[in-house]
């Protein structure tokens, strides 16, 4: 039997000699083409065209409130580059570069729950609901780094006096808006999300929680929480919830964020306390942003040094227990 | 394949080798004085420090399983040099932390080393790694002798285990970065577990043995 065998290479099927001694120059090729697509991909978006998002404006008429810090404000650079913004990534650097796409106006706040009149409010109606005061905070992060921030805004009592809470109403519960389409960091930022805080009446009552629209003069940065947020300078800065979009009178405590992701770690209070360590920092001291890295830790003070105004609300309270 | 052996045999590319790993150290140092260390520069030394010692760790780590998987026994020239590298980052960050960040305000650190978990096994992964760094030295292996030298050396693994769980807790949500390196350390751990099993005298392979000796003997 004839075995009729066809040679399975031919001189076809010979790699080109010059392709062959280019081998090396090949893989190179291959290396290179990788890290001009890396470099590609990080080019910045300056190059790709402009932001679309709302940037802050100027405020006008607002008031020197009486009873500002004295120390040294932190540079407004600094609060804008030093954010935790976990809808916009986990990085103090990423809410910076990645929120400038947001769209912050037009903007409306749910005010609903315990209350006689709800009703929303767009922005505009906010920023126009009392006059507008700049107020000189101490902000405390449970990170133990602080700020000093010149906020704008007023007491959040006025908005709430404004839909007249019921006597039932006996804590505040807060919510970010969130759209993972704008956010889409926000599925991997370990949180649950939307991000929600709350605080007891009283604590919303105080004169010092402040209903914030803006910083340094001007309208909010997306990444600081536009178009408006929360400042409570005694609590941890967490609490201070950011671009609002609901806000909710209730009879029983609110579930908050960081509360839900650690119990132990994150109390519903959260007042700044240096007796109260957590496991992942001693509350003792604190680094103050923009002081440089050879800069002595200043220590912690008691609700963040507010708490001739604030102390009372807690008195009778263990707070190593209500942490 | 020889160029490359070569090449890894050469005194210079040992020197090559180790100003490249003082890049990380240029790069900080070069940023502080241009004021670059980033917002809250003490955190940022401690990120930075902190990553090269993991990163030093795993590739340590990785040159025995590399030497044997690509028959490239040179390496073994290089993991001295990297294990004190990882060794010399922890000592920048451990000073870092100690000296800037708690400014040696003692007790706030003995707090800190007793109360905080992610501290607390964090520096335990740092110390496990002082003998090693002491008794890396071709004197000490004479006077301890291979045997224990290696075992002693193995240490490694639970600083290597150590500093993943220290970044794993000190992360407050954003898990993914702890567990890319909780991944490489398991690879590099798994592979010596499995390269031991593999290697392990066969029970029946000594028996045979024996009664080969014993034939001989009677013989």
């Amino acid at each position: 039997m004839l075995v009729k065998r066809t040679p399975d290479l031919t001189y076809k099927d010979v790699t080109p000699k010059g392709f062959y001694m280019g081998r090396r120059n090949f893989l190179l090729g291959l290396l290179a083409t990788g890290a001009a697509v890396e470099a590609w991909k990080r080019i910045p978006r300056v190059f790709a065209g402009r932001s679309t998002g709302t940037v802050p404006h100027l405020l006008s008429g607002v008031t020197r409130w009486p009873g500002s810090t004295t120390e040294a404000v932190t540079p407004a650079n600094d609060v804008m580059h030093y954010n935790n913004y976990y809808e916009f990534g986990t990085s103090k650097s990423d809410p910076s570069q990645n929120a400038g796409d947001f769209v912050t106006y037009p903007w409306t706040v749910s005010v609903e729950g315990e209350v006689e009149k709800p009703r929303k409010f767009t922005i505009d109606e906010i920023l126009k609901l009392a006059p507008l005061e700049e107020r000189i905070y101490r902000h405390r992060c449970v990170e133990a780094w602080s700020i000093v921030v010149p906020w704008i805004g007023y007491s959040f009592n006025v908005l709430a006096k404004a839909v007249q809470p019921k006597p039932s109403a006996k804590f505040v519960a807060f919510q970010t808006y969130y759209n993972p389409g704008v956010m889409p960091w926000g599925s991997s930022a370990g949180i649950e999300l939307p991000y929600v805080e709350g605080l007891r009446m009283d604590e919303a009552m105080h004169p010092l929680t402040l209903l914030c629209t803006g910083m340094y003069g001007e309208t909010l940065p997306n990444q600081d929480g536009a178009p408006v947020r929360m400042v409570i300078p005694w609590k941890y800065g967490f609490k201070s919830i950011k671009s609002l979009v609901k806000i909710k009178f209730v009879k029983n405590q609110p579930s908050t964020t960081w509360n839900m992701e650690n119990p132990y770690w994150y109390g519903f209070y959260s007042n700044v306390n240096p007796n109260v360590s957590r496991p992942r920092w001693s509350q003792k001291v604190e680094h103050r942003l923009g002081r440089g890295f050879f800069a002595a830790p200043i220590p912690t003070q008691m609700f963040n040094g507010y708490g001739d105004q604030v102390a009372s609300m807690y008195a009778g309270m263990d707070l190593t227990k209500y942490y | 394949m020889n160029f490359l052996r070569s090449v890894l045999t050469s005194k210079w590319t040992k020197v090559v080798v180790f100003a490249l790993c003082l890049v990380p150290l240029g790069l900080l140092l070069w940023k502080g004085f241009h004021n670059d260390l980033s917002l809250n520069p003490v955190e940022y030394v401690e990120h930075r420090t902190g990553d090269w010692i993991l990163r030093f760790l795993c590739i340590t780590l990785a040159i025995t399983p590399l030497r044997k998987i690509l028959h490239l026994p040179q390496l073994i020239r290089y993991r001295r040099m990297m294990g004190l590298f990882a060794f010399f980052y922890a000592c920048l960050h451990f000073a870092t932390w100690l000296g800037v960040d708690r400014y040696f305000e003692w007790s706030l650190i003995l707090d800190d080393i007793g109360k905080r978990p992610f501290i607390t096994v964090g520096f335990t992964g740092f110390v496990l790694m002082i003998p090693l760094a002491i008794t890396s030295t071709a004197g000490w292996i004479r006077r301890l002798g291979g045997k224990r030298w290696q075992m002693l050396h193995r240490l490694v693994y639970f600083s290597a285990i150590a500093g993943v769980i220290h970044y794993y807790w000190q992360v407050k949500s954003d898990v993914r970065k702890p567990l890319e390196y909780a991944a490489i350390v398991a690879l590099l751990l798994g592979w010596r577990v499995w390269s031991w099993f593999a290697n392990r005298p066969k029970p029946g392979a000594a028996r045979v043995k024996r009664e080969e000796a014993v034939t001989a003997e009677t013989a």
